[in-house]
């Protein structure tokens, strides 16, 4: 096995907790933060669930303590919240001291302000202030400055895979000696935007979701932020760090399918998968779990399925779960969210249970871990999926 | 990092730059505050049932990537990386207000789908039926390098022998009026100079530009991309000693730079950066500017690496981009520096192949 990139800290906020131990206690414990939505104005509100974070972006500019005249979208509050945990946890001093960059994800951005003002900004003039934080790469601008970080800053936006790209490139930029540091993840807001689109695609559950069973409806969408503090080994010798994890193997492709669809038999999925398992220089029997993208859409849970059979083959795929009954899906902050998850399992050697699973698929014999299951794990894969066909898997496994 | 080199480009901008010599015909418009890019014919490269979906960046991107490869010879890459500042902006507008006119009943899917950010990317891998790598990055003006970086990068670790790589981005009449309102672009009476302007605000463009790198010096290379790096905030104080810094790392030294080719966009507020680097340490080198010609848009440095290039190709730098009337009998390296507003920073060091 490669040895991979260390992890020195995260941090996260999502539907089921402000931390990685609220978040964890959630996930074992079965509680799931799929609920009617209280703070967006949607005339969907009561006829979908999803996973909000139950602060309103109002309180969260408070715990935030932004001033008063602030331009933060809550995609970019939501993002700063849990980047700021994660460089805590890292016990980072002089951020700037090290070569550090700021490698962020996001799908909407500021959408959540163009929603509010697009019909005020030519009335009052007061709301232009926000206009620049519209940009998708603004929400890595006011994150960087909320962590005082001048150095290397980018954005990745590609759908629902994201985080996982934003984790991959951190890792390869410290691989290749561009940064020492890179603090990675992804930040999604939900939206009125995002509500509607996926209410067109008719993937949207009414219900609480079901990953990989025979008689899912949809997804439900979520809100989160997470980071990862990403380092290299001589600065985790250098500074005595603790090392939580590593990510040892990513892989990236595209299905070149369709636009929203993913190919039958996942090809993209696939790719991605033995991509992650060949730069992790791993054999598909080295995986305890895996964190499967599972956003119980019929498509995505069918495709990456079969995806699974072909890389491990017939009854030789490991414990897998989706973890979005819980969380819901968070879009480009899925990955992040997975990413702590993953490496929570690792640390507590626990799979976390597939939520309102009853009834295997049809197409194949594939049953997710439904309930807690205690056990070493050294490996983990997590897959993540997005529009345009964009595929990516990463591996983290424990530090030896 | 491994030197890789250029072997195809392709551009659409405000100046024909699709079926002409190295700015042959370009004109300076001094006279509107927004260069809309000049349209190739789309049909001799899109099907029209295709086209008629299709917003201007994802057209542009598609023209600009099918020249890039057919002037480098190829069909296939092993990686597609985009930058795009705004995404695709149109789709996302036409989605939002339908939401707000509609009340959100009565919606159709067709723009919520292409107003993903990585909307361009993904059409070029499903045209080339490339099934490999493909990324898109959106971070404001360094979303063209942070894709040139990456692209350069995945050939350094052997992960792909030739990527297509490239910038784009579009606007809308809405975005434009915001723009105009909150003084990001100019508004005054014109003329509109780019050079020692007055006025806070810009000239504002959209376009294309995108590139084959590849991993081997073929007979075709056009340039070597020997360097990119990003810095999210610098004073002005600082920029001679990153950029100095910048170049001693790559074995080099300022009076070995052949040409400088700068982002100067009139924005009379932070256009200060790009003098104070002409005024000192480049007070002997060569200096370009572009930003007359394309407009700023996030993406516009992708057409700055186009100039580059071309200057390399040529040895010739047209009197239309020169900032000063210094000149080299040889122009072997040449460095580029972008910045918007003092924030996403940018150098990118490319050499004669």
């Amino acid at each position: 096995m490669r040895r991979g990139v260390a992890i020195t800290g995260m941090g996260i906020v999502s539907a089921i907790g402000t931390s990685a131990e609220e978040n964890f206690h959630a996930l074992v414990n079965g509680t799931d933060g799929l609920t009617a939505i209280d703070n967006i104005e949607t005339i969907h509100r009561d006829s979908i669930r999803a996973g909000e974070i139950k602060r309103t972006t109002m309180q969260l500019a408070e715990d935030l303590r932004l001033a008063p005249d602030h331009t933060f979208s809550r995609t970019a509050m939501l993002g700063a919240i849990a980047a700021r945990q994660a460089v805590a946890h890292s016990a980072i001093g002089a951020i700037n001291a090290r070569h550090t960059g700021l490698i962020s994800a996001t799908t909407v951005g500021g959408v959540d302000l163009t929603e509010k003002y697009y019909r005020r900004y030519f009335e009052d003039p007061d709301c232009l202030k926000y206009v620049s934080s519209h940009d998708v790469g603004n929400v890595a601008h006011k994150i960087a400055d909320e962590l005082g970080l001048r150095g290397f800053v980018t954005t990745v936006s590609t759908a629902c895979s994201s985080a996982a790209n934003a984790i991959m490139f951190g890792a390869r930029l410290i691989q290749s000696g561009k940064l020492e540091r890179a603090i990675v993840g992804g930040t999604d807001a939900l939206t009125k935007f995002t509500i509607n689109g996926f209410k067109t695609l008719m993937i949207l559950s009414d219900a609480k979701s079901m990953p990989f069973d025979n008689d899912r409806k949809g997804l439900n969408l979520g809100e989160a932020a997470a980071y990862l503090v990403l380092e290299s080994d001589a600065v985790v010798e250098e500074d005595g760090k603790t090392v939580l994890a590593r990510v040892s193997g990513y892989g990236n492709a595209n299905d070149a399918f369709h636009l929203t669809a993913s190919s039958e038999n996942g090809d993209g999925a696939y790719r991605a998968m033995m991509k992650a398992l060949t730069t992790a220089a791993a054999r598909p029997e080295d995986i305890d779990y895996i964190n499967v993208h599972g956003t119980a859409t019929p498509n995505n849970d069918l495709s990456e399925g079969r995806a699974m059979l072909r890389v491990f083959g017939e009854h030789r795929v490991p414990d897998f779960s989706s973890t979005k009954p819980f969380s819901g899906h968070a879009l480009g902050a899925a990955a992040a969210i997975e990413a702590v998850y993953s490496i929570l399992a690792l640390q507590h050697g626990v799979v976390f249970p597939n939520l309102n699973f009853t009834t295997p698929m049809e197409e194949f014999d594939l049953i997710p871990q439904t309930s807690v299951k205690r056990k070493p794990i050294r490996h983990v894969m997590s897959n993540s999926f997005g529009f345009g066909g964009n595929c990516s898997t990463l591996i983290f496994s424990q530090s030896e | 990092m491994r030197t890789t080199y250029i072997t195809g480009m392709g551009c659409i901008s405000a100046q024909r730059t699709f079926d002409t010599s190295f700015l042959e015909g370009a004109a300076v418009n001094e006279g509107v505050n927004v260069l809309p890019a000049a349209p190739p014919a789309y049909k001799e490269f899109i099907s029209p049932v295709a086209l008629r979906r299709m917003a201007n960046g994802v057209k542009n991107g598609i023209v600009a990537s099918v020249l890039a490869l057919r002037e480098a010879g190829t069909d296939s890459v092993d990686a597609i990386v985009t930058g795009s500042g705004l995404g695709c902006i149109d789709d996302s507008e036409k989605f939002l207000k339908a939401i707000l006119d509609t009340n959100e009943e009565y919606l159709t899917p067709l723009s919520f789908i292409q107003s993903s950010n990585n909307t361009v990317g993904t059409q070029l891998a499903l045209r080339l039926g490339c099934t490999a790598y493909n990324f898109t990055f959106v971070n404001a003006a360094v979303s063209f390098e942070s894709a040139l970086l990456d692209a350069a990068l995945l050939i350094d670790e052997r992960e792909a022998a030739t990527v297509l790589v490239g910038g784009v981005d579009e606007t809308t009449d809405f975005a434009l009026s915001l723009y105009k309102a909150a003084g990001f672009i100019k508004t005054h009476e014109p003329p509109y100079p780019v050079l020692h302007s007055v006025s806070k605000g810009v000239v504002y463009g959209e376009g294309a530009a995108f590139f084959v790198l590849d991993e081997k010096k073929s007979p075709g290379a056009c340039a070597a991309i020997v360097d990119v790096d990003i810095v999210n905030r610098l004073d002005a104080g600082d920029i001679a000693g990153t950029i100095g810094a910048f170049i001693a790392s790559n074995g080099l030294d300022v009076a070995e730079i052949d040409a400088l080719v700068l982002g100067y966009n009139g924005d009379a507020e932070y256009d200060g950066y790009y003098a104070t680097l002409s005024e000192t340490l480049f007070a002997g080198t060569p200096q370009v500017y572009y930003k007359h010609l394309s407009g700023e848009y996030n993406t516009a440095s992708a057409f700055g690496l186009w100039v580059g290039v071309n200057i390399l190709k040529t040895q010739s730098i047209p009197g239309i981009i020169s900032v000063n009337a210094v000149e080299r009998r040889e122009y072997r390296n040449i460095l580029l520096y972008n910045h918007y507003k003092g924030r996403d920073q940018s150098m990118i060091l490319i050499a004669k192949a």
